[in-house]
């Protein structure tokens, strides 16, 4: 139940990536997705009745979450904010370029 | 606690659906800040502190960038007159997505049950981590330590991006 919500997310974002013509209107949906993706990942990784990974006592043994797909997330974010800010730098100059966002009008592939 | 997970799902995908089909850019921007700063809560229902920071400052960036794309350029959306090419590819890309949501749901059911994953590798990090490490949070003591060259890619990619950004968007030099 709880992952399959986790996919609508993932495919309300591959509906906008197939069906929009807007260039800022795919970049978002390309962010949906990668945020999908990381929720999904964090829920793999959960555990009930955990603590987060950071060990308070040395005699006591915790029951922690997994930190695993923590840290590969961690790494993942931060991946994604650079190629969402390499997108929209793509974008913006091709919009100095032709004026549009739309994707059908950008075809003259001359520099 | 899991009713509230649910609920902050749901409210992430209208947020989403907002985003996607809104006619303007700027109130597109802003819901897609829903479904980020909704994935910061959900992270800190699912234990994850350091994730939830990490999200949180990701996501004031990305919003700030896409604010200062849209208002440099424009926040009209493009009008889609209605074509039997534009009917014929939403009919088509609905089929899809109804094929893929049953395809979900078939591999979900594979997966280990939500709250009961298999701790495999995982298991030598939270008995080892402290001892080998010196590193009370786990998460650190695998990003800095036992998968170090991730974090060395990580920092590639993102000068790389960087360089990318600055060579697009250069002034200098430019034949008009």
């Amino acid at each position: 139940m709880i992952y399959f919500l986790c996919g609508l997310l993932f495919l309300v974002g591959l509906s906008g990536i197939l069906l929009k013509r807007n260039l800022i209107k795919i970049i978002i949906s390309l962010t949906i997705i990668e945020y999908s993706l990381f929720m999904f990942l964090a829920l793999v990784g959960y555990k009930h009745k955990a603590v987060p990974p950071i060990i308070t006592s040395l005699t006591e043994k915790n029951n922690y979450v997994d930190p695993l797909p923590q840290a590969l997330v961690l790494t993942a974010i931060v991946i994604g904010l650079a190629t969402t800010a390499l997108l929209v730098a793509l974008a913006v100059r091709i919009y100095e370029k032709y004026g549009t966002f739309d994707i059908r009008e950008i075809r003259k592939l001359k520099g | 606690m899991f009713a509230l997970l649910i609920l902050l799902m749901i409210l992430m995908i209208m947020g989403a659906i907002v985003a996607v089909q809104s006619k303007d850019l700027l109130s597109a921007v802003i819901s897609m800040g829903i479904v980020g700063f909704g994935l910061t809560l959900v992270f800190l229902i699912l234990q994850a502190p350091d994730l939830a920071i990490v999200q949180i400052a990701v996501e004031t960036l990305t919003l700030v960038i896409l604010i200062a794309a849209v208002m440099k350029t424009t926040m009209k959306e493009i009008k889609v007159r209605k074509s039997t090419v534009v009917i014929y590819s939403g009919i088509a890309t609905v089929i899809v997505l109804i094929i893929l949501l049953f395809i979900l749901g078939d591999t979900f059911k594979e997966l280990p049950a939500f709250g009961y994953p298999e701790l495999r590798m995982s298991e030598y990090y939270i008995e080892q981590g402290l001892e080998k490490t010196g590193a009370a949070n786990l998460v650190t003591s695998v990003i800095l330590d036992f998968r170090a060259y991730d974090t060395l890619g990580e920092a590639t990619v993102l000068f790389t991006a960087v360089m990318g950004i600055l060579a697009v968007l250069r002034r200098k030099g430019r034949k008009e």
